[in-house]
């Protein structure tokens, strides 16, 4: 599908809100400026809300997608 | 993809006034969610919204004997809140714990301490404390400076958006 250079995964599945943003929060201050953070979580509610979060702070949604019930989320450090 | 992050961070305020179960949980949902998304977040912490910032292993707070009979019959700390129907002595709140494993979803007391790790603010009513014989040693760790009404409505003031919960 994508052949990004991931530099952090960080799994949120089987979590329900808040959890996946606050996992997403904790992980994105452990990659630096410009490195790529990949999440995936189960929660449906987790798309909207990774999308209010990546306004919200600023990292970009590089890519996502949805297959056998998990939902995945790359993001960009700004 | 998505739009350029706004110059200014969005603040929100929460006047934390209850104290039951799910309201805290509300509360703590809001407070650590807004923290994640670099709000900057100030919950004022007041009536009885102070019990459930007593330190858990503090049993009785108060100097004199009302104040002791309160928290004798409310247990003060984050672990120990009521539900404010349903509650069925205990059995209420156990259920809802029960039904928090089974789908993953994170308790109260998790979530303030994830809430404070994001630098989310909790400023302790100084009225309250006074009224309720809670003194700052009785409280958790980590929390603001008391302040009263009119810093709240400061911060309210200046505030995005602000919540009574």
């Amino acid at each position: 599908m994508s052949n990004l250079d991931i530099k952090l995964k960080v799994d949120a599945s089987g979590l329900a809100c808040p959890l996946p943003i606050l996992r997403a929060t904790q992980g994105i201050k452990t990659i630096a400026a410009g490195e790529l953070m990949e999440i995936v979580a189960t929660d449906p509610g987790s798309v909207k809300d990774m999308d209010a979060w990546s306004k919200a702070t600023g990292h970009t949604m590089v890519e996502q997608s949805a297959g056998d019930g998990k939902f995945r989320f790359v993001l960009r450090h700004k | 993809m998505t739009a350029a992050p706004a110059d200014k961070p969005k603040k929100l305020v929460i006047i934390c006034y209850s104290g039951e179960l799910e309201k805290t949980w509300a509360t703590m949902i809001l407070a650590s969610t807004a923290g994640a998304m670099d709000m900057e977040t100030t919950v004022f912490v007041t009536f009885w919204g102070l019990q459930t910032f007593v330190k858990d292993k503090k049993r009785i707070t108060g100097v004199n004997w009302m104040q002791k009979m309160m928290s004798f019959m409310q247990r003060p700390g984050a672990s120990h809140r009521k539900l404010s129907k349903m509650n069925f002595m205990g059995m209420g709140p156990w259920m809802m714990f029960q039904l928090a494993k089974k789908y993953n979803v994170a308790k109260p007391k998790d979530l303030l301490e994830m809430a404070q790790a994001v630098g989310v603010q909790f400023l302790p009513c100084q009225m309250t404390m006074d009224m309720f014989g809670i003194k700052r040693e009785d409280l958790i760790e980590g929390m603001g400076e008391p302040v009263g009404a009119a810093t709240a409505l400061q911060l309210m003031t200046e505030a995005d958006s602000t919540l009574f919960i």
